[in-house]
């Protein structure tokens, strides 16, 4: 099912029904090795292509790194939340630390063509299929 | 040591409000840091996915409401296969007393995070009081 854009009244829940219906599938299950479940990961298809969609408010671009190995990505950087000196702090929910995960693909992906965009503390990550994974039409005789 | 630890999922949180919002769907919290000066407060909100032309505050009988639209287009002709969080436009309120000087609200954004510092009004700002010996 892809998401419709044909009524934008509808589109924002659609597209939540839509990411909430994913979130039992298996597809991925076992498959990302890490040293936690930081930061999460949400994964798309548009056309052959994958595309991972990874949250990281507050993560400085310098301090992110993305590494693709055969037909896995890894995520490993720091997060940091810095307070100045002579404060009172009243509310602190936003967590700081190290991460490092790894997906790993259940498919061959093309590791030289995969490109990572960072902005606005959303990472997006373009993951091209291996051309061996793409469907082949063949010729009936 | 603090830097060193395994980082864990902070699963969002549905805005619960109390009026209801104008477009449905759902909306989640930001994760907000609060913390006091002696010249401000300043709360520091992550809202990822959220441009600086989405964001919205405004204070109204003491009450600050921060909006966050996502511009949920960009998702436009991908099919999810597999998720682990949702997303959605965030929203938080917070009372905060009459001391802030509401034409000295400034706000800055940075990788998805919202920093909004709130100046306080001259009458607000301690003083030190000089004891004085009736002697």
């Amino acid at each position: 099912m892809s998401i419709s854009y044909g009524d934008p009244f509808d589109t924002l829940l659609n597209l939540q029904r839509a990411l909430e219906a994913r979130r039992t599938n298996e597809w991925l299950q076992d498959s990302t090795t890490s040293m936690g479940p930081f930061p999460p990961i949400n994964v798309f298809q548009r056309g052959d292509d994958l595309v991972a969609v990874v949250e990281l408010p507050g993560v400085n671009k310098s301090d992110l790194e993305v590494q693709v190995r055969e037909n896995t990505v890894r995520i490993s950087g720091k997060k940091a939340v810095g307070y100045e000196q002579g404060i009172s702090v009243h509310r602190r929910e936003r967590l700081s630390g190290d991460f490092d995960r790894t997906l790993r693909l259940p498919l061959q992906i093309d590791p030289a063509g995969v490109k990572a965009e960072y902005r606005d503390g959303i990472l997006a990550l373009y993951i091209p299929k291996a051309e061996s994974e793409k469907p082949k039409t063949i010729k009936i005789k | 040591m603090a830097a060193q630890q395994e980082m864990q999922v902070q699963n969002k949180q549905e805005a619960n409000q109390r009026e209801e919002s104008t477009i449905h769907g759902r909306a989640f919290l930001p994760l907000t840091d609060i913390y006091e000066t002696e010249e401000a407060l300043t709360l520091v909100m992550e809202m990822p996915g959220v441009e600086k032309r989405g964001i919205d505050v405004s204070l109204q009988d003491d009450v600050l409401r921060v909006q966050g639209r996502i511009d949920f287009s960009k998702y436009e002709g991908l099919r999810p296969v597999y998720t682990e969080y949702n997303i959605g436009n965030y929203s938080r309120s917070f009372r905060v007393s009459s001391t802030i000087d509401q034409a000295k609200i400034s706000a800055e954004t940075k990788d998805g995070v919202l920093s909004l510092v709130l100046a306080k009004a001259e009458k607000a700002k301690a003083r030190t009081i000089e004891v004085k010996s009736a002697g």
